[in-house]
């Protein structure tokens, strides 16, 4: 017998890729509207990368911008 | 009569020749900030980073001519920067990263664990990520092997498709879903990891 669970965390990270199949999609789908269990960790992986992208983004030095623009092909 | 008087048609190919090459470098400039934060993560210190910036424009304004115009501009200045990465990486002789087989966990492992820790039933997804902060993010993606790594920041940080990842790291699309998805469950065991108990 198939634990929907499972299955439902082995196709967490294509289904949040965009990866899945139409028939796999419907089938995560399905399991996610019945067990609130999963939709829940769901929901958290969505906001996990979304908080992952901020956190570790840093902005370039400024003096780094200056030295690349240095770089430019002379006029 | 000199040969090396130039014809209109010269004077007319260089002045097009110097005109694509300001577009050029302009629009490579303009990504200059998604390149750093890619690179920045994809290497330990800021300082590596801002080399490896530097190195990778330094080349990309030398190679122009190779760029074909219309195609991924950024894909193509991160696969530069790619390669100087790998041969940093050799002349540096670093020790080889092993594969942390046993430093998995499945995808569900970070949210039980931080769920555990937040009193009340079936707290909101919010509250279980206020366990997590932003240095502890930043370490664990640090510790995260170099290949998986690599995948991340080009996908998750650089926003990247498969395919472009693909391209820009010279792997197989397959091996860099592979990748992905064992790079975030090490990240997130990672994570787990730190989350005092």
């Amino acid at each position: 017998m198939i634990d929907w669970c499972d299955k439902c965390e082995e196709m967490m990270q294509p289904f949040l890729d965009g990866a899945l199949s139409d028939h796999e999609v419907a089938e995560a789908e399905g399991h996610l509207e019945k067990c609130s269990w999963c939709a829940r960790r769901y929901r958290f992986e969505e906001r996990l990368r979304h908080y992952v992208r901020v956190a570790v983004s840093e902005p370039m030095p400024a003096d780094l911008k200056a030295k690349l623009a240095a770089l430019r092909t002379p006029l | 009569m000199s040969d090396s008087a130039p014809t209109a048609g010269d004077t007319r190919r260089l002045a097009k020749e110097a005109r694509d090459r300001v577009r050029f470098e302009e629009e490579a400039l303009q990504l200059s900030e998604q390149v750093y934060r890619v690179a920045r993560r994809m290497v330990s210190s800021r300082e590596e980073a801002e080399d490896l910036v530097q190195q990778t424009y330094e080349r990309a304004f030398r190679s122009w001519r190779q760029y074909t115009p219309g195609t991924n501009l950024r894909a193509w200045l991160l696969r530069i920067l790619t390669n100087l990465n790998i041969d940093r990486g050799r002349r540096q002789q670093r020790s080889p990263q092993t594969t942390p087989l046993d430093n998995e966990a499945g995808d569900y492992f970070l949210y039980n664990k931080l769920e555990s820790q937040v009193t009340g039933e079936n707290p909101d997804e919010e509250r279980v990520l206020e366990r997590l902060s932003q240095d502890s993010i930043v370490d664990a993606l640090a510790e995260v092997p170099h290949d998986f790594r690599d995948a991340i920041v080009l996908v998750d940080i650089g926003e990247f498709s498969y395919a472009d990842t693909a391209q820009i790291l010279d792997i197989p699309i397959g091996t860099v879903m592979s990748r992905l998805h064992r790079g975030r469950r090490i990240l997130k065991k990672n994570l787990a990891d730190g989350v005092p108990t």
